[in-house]
């Protein structure tokens, strides 16, 4: 968990998308939460799109979406998902493959 | 749900249905499923559930012109569409005609982190905007249990499944949804049961190493239903389900007859042959000519310009037709004007419902005047006797109803229970029941037919020795000897002494003619003799009294004169007129 960031590719950005249908609790939530994550451990580093899919009903199928709010690691592969409003960070990292930023 | 449910039920007497299409279903639900309700399909692997699925969406597609959704939890688009196809059933051109959407909801332990709160609202708006983008009326949902492999949490999906079929009610959508069944309960999350409208249960069960499906109605609100198990059969065509029978007994009844195609058969009933659309049943021991007197039958139907359906399940077609040619029966023109139809297969080759199927399907598709089956107690051989008997009544239900004769031919053993089957099985559904029997006799077996019942006609009492000859059965006149009817050499035997006294009683007569013929001679010539005697007798007389009289003139003349010449003498001397 403490290991200095040697071998990570700082080149390489990820693509993360998050399914949410309309402003509800729970997506603002993982939300909120997804952005304090990616700030604190990918930060400069991630693209994030967010999928309102009360918008865009077809995109769901594409991903495979059934719960929401969803968020889909697109790169780098393998796709990965996270679903629930993102409160365990602990969780999140390991979801996303993230190894956690040292805390200074 | 709210509003939908007291609206349903003030405005309307009975729930309105959906129908499903599939043969049978609709007679058992009473119209079709719940409309706009969701109804549980549940069973173990290989009962055809998501089979059943699709084919009620099919048929809503084609027969009711109701788009409908499929979402898949298990199988692939692709792979759907290619287990259906052998069906007939074209999903690519369904879904190319907006028709139909499928769905693939692909569920992946593996790829998904749960963290905190979640609803399964993606699935809400995937499945809204399936139903959407093509308007459709019909929803399924194959195994949507899919989803408790996929997400860890149970009491988050067990309130979303309750959800989803709330939604699903809102929405006025009929929705199928599958499920596997789980040990004890109707489904392996005991969730699925109490929130769908209607249950039907699917079972595939081995008895003897016969697989049979059976299908039961377990429940379905706000309406009756049939609720006995009911077998069913994954066909060519999709699912049949095969509900027992009708339930009343109220067919149409025919006073037409049909003839048996023996005219000395036809004598022996009262109307000289059977009752239109009644069943016929012929049994015997293997040998008397059951086929033979089947295919009889087939002939003389064909031979009137109607159409006829045999079933054999002992012959091919050509066996049969070379066979019946030996006797003079000849099918092959009829068949190939199209008048008789030979479906042959072995018994053993499906299970029971399928023959049935087999049979019902034929005869909707050809629309026979008859129907020979040959013979029934083969298929004793695929089903223990319960299922058979069952089986029998419900195709014996089935042809009286359509009006057709029916003719089946039964095998009885000889042995201790002679009439197995028959007796307690079928016998008491047939209207008509002739008995061919081998009569073993000195040293020869030969056949009899006797006519054990005929409903709503006479019928002969005698038992009938028959013979098979070049040109088809042929029955004997009755011959009785000491001892009662006799067959065979006895009969030829008895015939021959019949023949026998006959001459010599002829004799015996010819003998009597002839003496008296003789004695009259004789009598005759007597009687001519007598006449000569008499003749020359009376010329004798004749002779003599013409003498007499001759003399008696001469004399009288004589006297005369002498009176001319003498003075009359007043005392005569008449005494001595000679002496003078």
């Amino acid at each position: 968990m403490s290991e200095v960031i040697e071998e990570e590719n700082p080149a390489e950005t990820w693509e993360l998308r998050l399914y949410v249908a309309g402003q509800t609790p729970k997506s603002v939530t993982a939300l909120a939460n997804l952005k304090k994550h990616c700030e604190l451990h990918l930060k400069g580093r991630y693209k994030l799109e967010v999928i309102d899919l009360l918008v865009n009903p077809q995109l769901a199928e594409g991903d495979q979406i059934l719960a929401i709010p969803t968020l889909v690691r697109k790169v780098p592969e393998p796709i990965r998902k996270i679903i629930g409003d993102l409160s365990n960070e602990e969780r999140v990292l390991v979801g996303l493959d993230v190894r956690p930023a040292l805390r200074d | 749900m709210q509003a939908q449910n007291p609206a349903a039920a003030s405005a309307l007497p009975k729930l309105p249905k959906s129908p499903t299409g599939i043969e049978g279903l609709d007679e058992i639900t009473e119209g079709g499923l719940p409309l706009g309700r969701p109804t549980l399909i549940c069973g173990s692997a290989g009962c055809g559930k998501t089979l059943m699925g699709i084919e009620f969406l099919v048929r809503g597609i084609q027969e009711f012109n109701e788009p409908g959704v499929l979402m898949a939890f298990e199988e692939t688009v692709p792979e759907l569409a290619a287990n259906v196809a052998s069906l007939g059933f074209d999903l690519k051109n369904l879904q190319a005609q907006k028709l139909l959407r499928v769905d693939h909801v692909h569920v992946d332990r593996s790829e998904i982190e749960e963290t905190g709160e979640y609803d399964l609202d993606g699935l809400f708006i995937r499945l809204g905007y399936a139903i959407d983008s093509i308007g459709a009326k019909r929803v399924v949902l194959d195994t949507i249990e899919a989803l408790f492999s996929g997400f860890p949490n149970q009491a988050v999906l067990r309130s979303e499944i309750r959800r989803l079929f709330r939604w699903l009610k809102d929405r006025g959508v009929t929705t199928v949804i599958t499920a596997e069944r789980g040990d004890g309960s109707l489904t392996r999350q005991g969730l699925e049961e109490y929130v769908s409208d209607c249950v039907i249960l699917l079972d595939n069960r081995v008895i003897d190493q016969i697989t049979t499906r059976r299908l039961r109605i377990v429940k379905y609100r706000g309406s009756t239903h049939g609720t006995n198990e009911y077998p069913y059969l994954i066909t060519e065509d999709g699912i049949s389900v095969l509900p027992v029978t009708s339930l009343r007994l109220e067919h149409e009844v025919s006073d037409q007859i049909d003839s048996s195609g023996i005219p000395a058969l036809d004598e022996m009933f009262g109307r000289r042959g059977f009752y239109h659309g009644s069943s016929v049943l012929i049994t015997g021991t293997a040998g008397t000519a059951k086929t033979t007197l089947g295919a009889s039958f087939a002939r003389k139907i064909c031979q009137e310009g109607k159409r006829c359906l045999m079933f054999v399940f002992e012959e091919s077609p050509q066996q049969l037709i070379r066979n019946m040619r030996s006797v003079g029966i000849d099918l092959a023109p009829f068949i190939e004007n199209g008048l008789l139809h030979i479906e042959a297969s072995r018994p053993t080759l499906n299970g029971l419902e399928r023959h049935l199927v087999t049979i019902h399907r034929l005869v909707k598709e050809l629309d026979p005047y008859a129907v020979v089956i040959d013979p029934i107690t083969n298929l004793i051989s695929v089903g223990n006797m319960a299922e058979v008997r069952s089986m029998l009544t419900r195709l014996i239900d089935f042809l009286k109803v359509s009006n057709i004769t029916a003719v089946f031919t039964a095998l009885v053993n000889t042995g201790v229970g002679r009439a197995e089957m028959t007796e307690e099985g079928v016998s008491s559904l047939v209207d008509t029941w002739v008995s061919v029997r081998d009569l073993e006799g000195v040293g020869e077996r030969n056949r009899g037919l006797s006519i054990l019942k005929s409903r709503g006609m006479a019928h002969s009492n005698q038992v009938r020795e028959f013979i098979v000859t070049d040109h088809g059965i042929e029955l004997l006149d009755v011959v009785i000897g000491p001892t009662g009817i006799v067959t065979g050499a006895s009969r030829l035997t008895q015939q021959l002494a019949e023949h026998a006294q006959d001459l010599a009683a002829h004799q015996e007569a010819e003998r009597r003619d002839r003496e008296l013929e003789r004695r009259r001679r004789v009598l005759e010539a007597n009687i001519a003799n007598l006449r000569t005697e008499f003749e020359s007798v009376e010329e004798e007389l004749r002779q003599i009294t013409t003498h007499e009289q001759t003399r008696h003139q001469t004399l009288q003349s004589g006297k005369q004169r002498i009176a001319a010449a003498n003075p009359p003498i007043q005392n005569p001397p008449a005494a001595n007129p000679s002496g003078e």
